[in-house]
């Protein structure tokens, strides 16, 4: 028994106290954090800290855990916990990638209801353990970060508060064992999103783009909730025969490969929850919120909109993907609705990027391009270069994030307004500088850089595995990304000081200035300097100069992991430490008929194994595995078994060249635009009306705002509004008041309704008759409570009435 | 005794009851009224637990008072509030609400 | 009559219950329909009083009880602070009433009229047995202490909530 021989330990088996001990010190900080002496932000630090230390534990472990399963191959985890490892015989034909790693699974009954039970608990495999070490360890230096940037803050407290419950709520999710407690996690986060983005909330803009952030995420949300139940009834009966149950996560994935699953419940199931991750993971065409969430201060941009609570959604899609892979029959088409709306988030958001003056907005939009890349990488088949794209981009985004912050706060008076108040920073800020060149280097994926060895696997994989068209898309993203951060680069950092990177006290225009040139968004700036108004102590207004170090520790510890992070699986070097220790193997697995599904007991809940089979050496993509065959009699699978595509210099050629030209070109039109030298760029959108049209449509973001706040609302609430109105004048007023003058007024509407637009013709009465519907039914919303009571009870006995008439 | 009889009278409250809150014009008198629709639901209660002989019913009107105790304190509350901002608790003039 | 006739039904508990139940509904009528708001609240008490004797005719005392207790003795002494706060015309009003009370009059008598034929349909001549004894607090406590002990806290939650929203809702300032 094979199952029995993997190692665990303590970290793994206990990993679900790494949720539980920050939410516990998010009820110590709203409890006792004004108390503290340092307000509260220790006690956040101490419990993510804790966390952050289980979570290295469990790494480890897991690192131990997959080199027992392979039977300790030589080029796996050295010699880290090699004294603790025992040896273990070879698994059947080990190997690279062959054996089956079983998941630290426990569970614990939430509560029953109806014969079912829900579980609450943690499954734990390379996945969870990826994102918990990396959640922790960019919530813990986003914390000492904190305490420097959001000092003296008014709501001080309440922000480490909602830093701490947000990173538990992401943990929890994590390190779901089934879905309803992935739900809990993933509403927990939005509501924490909420009150972080909007912790600056005197500011309407402010609040503004929290409810934004909540409403656009709650739409996604609807999918959450409709994809769950759609798994689980499509699921339930298999998984509780085979000893799990439609929600735990094992008891989905082996359900969605076990050949008996209907193609079209795991479409829609897939379809929905996809839906929830274009939420969540502002994934087009609901990508409007991420931009306007960075209305937040700058260390919730960096945690949330970077790396933590926006992959919640790839993290969805990564974690049920037997679903969407069999769902989307990902291998067997060139073309599905991941890839599609990856694809489409990756141009979209990039050209956005070109055009904002906010440094942070132009982040946001590369977040959300990048996101595209991780969903395209999932789309295609490339499981695993997606899930290191989240890996990697966490660390580097989150030091671009950082670095923004560190500029507003020291270089630029707290302004995020690139051409107003940057430029030159290079000099005053070099450590600040550094670390966002670095960070921007692995971003566009410069060769050695982490960025280029996630990104070019994704590109790789996307034309390995016959997505042709996506191939040359993300291509093209590869062109725009250095293109747009080169832009950014080159105002922040060079060219001449401009406004209070200059040095310039604007006191009174500041705000005016802002308010003006951007009326509908990042007003925060005001609101940020008045803030810190309070502690004029660390010098911004001495002109530029570098951060403290409790802001750019945190920034050389990123933009060092940003390069370094890329080495755990750099297959131009051979490493793919990555691969081993992530991915799930996809081969079949024995069922042990002994182990029934035994919720409620501590043990290992959901299915359980006895013995691995070991997969095909030299196995035909297309005709077998795991995904592409149905197990055989006794066995299940729990990931497809994919393919990666084999690196080689000559393959990553073109997209290193494009990222070449990208960095060139557009620090020459740069140049040309925004700096002295002149060339053809110069004043391009007022001399050549096509640039001027685009440069328009891309301020505009698209009229996506627009079509939401103005034509849908519009479309629906108004009608729906007009028609109650209708009801009420026609109806209820006919009613109440006297019949005789209902009669006129129906003698009236009859007369206007049916003489006239009869006569005026069939266009103009369609338009009309929609609009005089709509008007109708307005007054049933009187706002006076009596009308809405009669109508309540009214409705309810009509109802009564129809009720007892229909059984009778 | 029958048991039309509780549950007849407990209809003819209950319906008084919200004829009360369609047809008053001031708030406390509304108030007044949901009162009465939740001591008819009470009298309902009562005699199906009387029905069955069983406490089950019992302690929902139980529940049913306690819940009721704490709509009226909120509830005057809110009306004491609306009053202090408008000078006035008249339900028709409320109109915040119209759509 | 036959219903004062069948066999088990007690002849002094009938009578008591429609003296008491013509009070009821005359009192509730005048709370719907008086002019003055003191009254109204007066006419109240004796409709919730009613209901009081209500229960004791059937056999629950300990209900009666908390009824007295909670609603005569609280909830009553609140209306009418609520009405003395609120300064309304101590005497008649001319408009107690809102320009479409009229509304009112159908919808609540299709409920009554679709309520009691319910009734009748489903429990007509169903006849209750009178309890030897009344219900014992024992017995309500056992249920409420035990199967109904997660609404009874949830209940006290409830309770506890209302009573700060109510002090942060009329506190002036």
């Amino acid at each position: 028994m094979l199952g029995a021989t993997l190692s665990s330990g303590w970290f793994l088996e206990n990993a679900w106290l790494i949720p539980l001990i920050p939410a516990i010190g998010f009820v110590f900080i709203i409890l006792f954090g004004k108390k503290m002496p340092q307000n509260g932000s220790e006690i956040g630090i101490v419990s993510i800290g804790i966390s952050l230390a289980i979570a290295i534990g469990a790494t480890f472990q897991w690192i131990d855990r997959v080199n027992s399963a392979s039977g300790g191959s030589d080029y796996a985890s050295g010699g880290f916990f090699g004294a603790f490892r025992a040896i273990f015989p070879t698994a059947a034909d080990g190997g690279y990638g062959a054996s089956f790693v079983e998941p630290v699974v426990k569970s614990w009954t939430w509560w029953q209801s109806g014969g079912l039970e829900f579980g609450i608990g943690q499954h734990i495999d390379g996945l969870a353990i990826m994102l918990l070490l990396l959640v922790t360890f960019i919530s813990f230096l986003v914390q000492i970060y904190s305490t420097e940037y959001v000092s003296g803050d008014r709501r001080y407290t309440h922000f480490f508060a909602s830093l701490t419950l947000f990173s538990a709520g992401m943990l929890v999710m994590v390190l779901a064992e089934n879905m309803l407690q992935l739900i809990l996690g993933w509403e927990i986060m939005g509501l924490c999103s909420f009150m972080l983005i909007g912790h600056w909330w005197e500011e309407e803009a402010n609040s503004r783009a929290a409810l934004k952030a909540f409403f656009t995420v709650r739409v996604g949300d609807v999918g959450l909730l409709v994809g769950t139940a759609i798994i689980f009834f499509g699921a339930n009966d298999w998984a509780v025969e085979h000893g799990s149950n439609g929600f735990s996560i094992r008891g989905i994935s082996a359900w969605a490969l076990s050949g008996e699953a209907s193609q079209s419940v795991l479409f829609w199931g897939g379809v929905a929850l996809f839906i929830a991750s274009i939420g969540k993971s502002g994934q087009f065409p609901l990508h409007t919120w991420l931009p306007d969430a960075m209305a937040g201060p700058t260390p919730v941009s960096s945690l949330l909109h970077s790396s933590t609570m926006v992959v919640a959604g790839v993290f969805l899609v990564a974690r049920l993907y037997p679903v969407f892979f069999v769902g989307f029959d990902i291998l067997d088409t060139t073309v599905n609705f991941i890839t599609i709306i990856g694809g489409i988030t990756i141009i979209v958001a990039a050209a956005l990027a070109f055009v904002q003056d906010d440094i942070k907005k132009v982040l946001a939009y590369s977040t959300v391009s990048q996101l595209g890349y991780m969903m395209l990488g999932l789309g295609v088949g490339a499981w695993l270069p997606a899930v290191f794209h989240i890996f990697t981009h966490a660390f580097f985004k989150c030091a671009l994030f950082l670095g923004a912050g560190s500029i507003s706060h020291s270089g630029s008076h707290h302004s995020f307004d690139m051409k107003k108040d940057m430029g030159g920073l290079a000099k005053k800020m070099p450590i600040t500088a550094a670390t966002w060149m670095v960070s921007t280097a692995a971003l566009c994926g410069i060769p050695f850089f982490s960025g280029f060895f996630s990104k070019d696997e994704i590109i790789d994989n996307a034309s390995h595995n016959g997505y042709q068209f996506f191939y040359y898309v993300a291509l093209v993203g590869a062109f725009m990304t250095p293109a747009y951060m080169t832009r950014a680069t080159y105002l922040t950092f060079f060219g001449k000081p401009r406004g209070a990177a200059a040095g310039e006290h604007h006191d009174e225009g500041h705000d005016d200035a802002h308010g003006a040139a951007h009326a509908d968004h990042d007003d925060h700036n005001g609101d940020a300097h008045d803030d810190h108004g309070a502690h004029d102590d660390h010098g911004a207004h001495h002109g530029p100069h570098e951060s403290p170090w409790r802001i750019t520790a945190p920034l050389i510890v990123l933009s060092i992991l940003a390069i370094g992070s890329g080495y755990l699986n750099a297959p131009a070097f051979g490493t793919h430490y990555f691969t081993d220790w992530v991915e799930p193997v996809g081969v079949e697995v024995a069922l042990d008929d002994e182990y029934g599904y035994s919720s409620g007991e501590d043990e290992s809940a959901g299915i359980v194994l006895a013995a691995v089979q070991a997969g095909d050496e030299e196995y035909d993509v297309k005709a077998k595995g795991c995904g592409f065959a149905d197990p055989s009699e006794g066995t299940v699978c729990y990931a497809p078994k994919l393919s990666h595509a084999v690196f080689s210099w000559s393959k990553a050629m073109p997209s290193i060249i494009l990222v070449f030209a990208g960095i060139l070109f557009s620090a020459w039109v740069c140049m040309g635009i925004y700096g002295d030298r002149r060339n053809p760029f110069a004043g391009l959108t007022s001399k050549f009306a096509p640039a001027r049209w685009v440069h328009t449509l891309l301020v505009n973001k698209y009229y996506l705002d627009h079509l939401y706040e103005k034509v849908i609302v519009f479309a629906f609430a108004h009608p729906i509004a007009r028609a109650a109105y209708w009801v009420n004048q026609n109806i209820l007023d006919g009613i109440v008041n006297n019949v005789g003058r209902g009669g006129r007024r129906t003698g009236e509407w009859v007369y206007r309704n049916v003489d006239q637009r009869v006569v005026d013709g069939a266009v103009n009465a369609s338009g009309l008759a929609a609009s005089e519907g709509g008007h109708a039914l307005q007054p049933v919303q009187s706002g006076k409570v009596n009308q809405y009571g009669a109508l309540l009870f009214g409705a309810a006995t009509v109802g009564a009435i129809v009720l007892i008439l229909v059984n009778i | 005794m029958y048991a039309v009889n509780f549950l007849i009278l407990a209809a003819v409250l209950f319906s008084i009851g919200v004829f009360g809150v369609i047809a008053r014009r001031n708030a406390v008198m509304v108030l007044m009224s949901i009162e009465l629709i939740l001591n008819s639901v009470n009298l309902n209660l009562i005699a199906f637990a009387m029905m069955n002989n069983s406490p089950e019913g019992h302690v929902f009107a139980l529940y049913v008072i306690a819940v009721a105790a704490a709509e009226v304190g909120v509830g005057l509350a809110m009306v004491l509030m609306i009053y202090r901002n408008r000078r006035s608790i008249a339900l028709d003039e409320l109109s915040v609400m119209k759509g | 009559m036959s219903l004062m006739l069948a066999a088990d039904v007690n002849v002094a508990q009938n009578v008591s219950f429609y003296i008491i139940a013509a009070i009821m509904v005359f009192g509730a009528l005048r709370v719907v329909s008086g002019r003055n708001v003191v009254h109204a609240a007066l006419w109240l008490v004796v409709v919730l009083g009613g209901v009081a004797a209500q229960y004791l005719l059937a056999a629950a005392e300990f209900v009666a009880i908390s009824q007295v207790m909670v609603y005569i003795g609280a909830v009553m002494v609140l209306f009418l602070f609520g009405i003395m706060l609120t300064r309304a015309t101590i005497g008649d009003e001319a408009d107690l009433n809102n320009k479409n009370w009229s509304i009112g009059i159908p919808v609540s008598l299709l409920l009554a009229g679709t309520l009691v034929w319910v009734i009748v349909d489903q429990y007509g001549g169903e006849v209750l047995a009178s309890p030897e004894e009344p219900m014992s607090t024992t017995a309500i406590s056992d249920v409420f202490l035990r199967e109904g002990l997660v609404p009874f806290l949830a209940l006290s939650f409830v309770l506890l909530a209302a009573a700060i929203g109510a002090i942060v809702l009329a506190r002036k300032d």
